[in-house]
């Protein structure tokens, strides 16, 4: 096992940001693309905390409180637009959405 | 001990993460997504983070999950999982992925261990303050207050054109 080091963190943090950006690419719901970004979100958040824990400063975990609230900024308004958005074109497969004058 | 805590997270994290890329079922892909955050909220308790822990614990798992199921519930679930998924971009996705690492890897392992570091000794700084929680909390409202404030009206301006956005067309 040994020791663990910023780099440990580092890497399970760009392999949840590598599996956000499949999902955001792979899936085409509107709603499972908003949840994946999530998921890269949480990866950022990873490595804030990661290197305010190893470089001793605690900036990392006063960016993590505000990237959360982006995050749940983000959730709201997305989520309002998706609601939006199937109430106008009654679907919500990105593929079908493809015309800016519904 | 610690470095079992930190395996033990990151598989749960690692795992669930891919079951809800990839499970059909979007309510069984919620339930992945609330153990994948928890699992996150543990591994800031692990890093002496305790009221980010907290945060990422009650925002997320609290919060912005209720938001998707009650938006999953408002939208024709039956018609969303017969949409195809695992689409044609997964090749590029699959290589942008490895780029990501790659470049991690390169950063941490390929420069001379630029990167290399011991946890340093963060915990007497924040005893001598009185705890974590308490030193997050003078710093967010002294050094970071402006920020702050800013973070607060934009959580109102997001409340406001959330509500404007999902409300009935008059």
């Amino acid at each position: 096992m040994g020791t663990l080091g910023l780099e440990h963190y580092l890497l399970l943090s760009a392999l949840l940001f590598g599996i956000g950006v499949i999902g955001v690419l792979v899936r085409r719901n509107v709603i499972m693309v908003l949840m994946c970004l999530e998921l890269i979100f949480n990866a950022a958040n990873i490595n804030l905390v990661a290197v305010s824990r190893f470089r001793p400063d605690l900036a990392g975990q006063i960016f993590t409180i505000f990237t959360i609230t982006v995050a749940a900024a983000e959730a709201a308004i997305g989520l309002g637009l998706v609601i939006a958005l199937y109430r106008h074109v009654q679907t919500v497969n990105v593929d079908e959405i493809h015309v800016l004058r519904g | 001990m610690e470095s079992l805590a930190f395996y033990i997270l990151a598989g749960i994290i690692l795992v669930s993460a891919v079951l809800m890329v990839t499970s059909r079922n979007m309510v069984h892909s919620i339930v992945y997504m609330v153990i994948s955050f928890i699992a996150v909220g543990a591994l800031f308790f692990q890093l002496q983070a305790e009221f980010v822990g907290a945060v990422q614990i009650l925002v997320y798992a609290g919060g912005i999950v209720v938001l998707f199921l009650f938006v999953i519930m408002l939208v024709n679930v039956g018609e969303v999982m017969q949409l195809d998924y695992l689409h044609t971009q997964w090749l590029p996705a699959t290589l942008l992925m490895l780029v990501v690492v790659a470049e991690v890897g390169f950063l941490v392992w390929g420069n001379g261990g630029a990167l290399q570091a011991s946890p340093a000794e963060a915990g007497a700084v924040v005893r001598a303050l009185g705890g974590n929680t308490e030193t997050v909390g003078m710093t967010l409202y002294t050094d970071y207050l402006l920020p702050f404030e800013i973070a607060s009206v934009l959580l109102l301006v997001a409340m406001v054109g959330a509500i404007y956005l999902a409300k009935k067309e008059a």
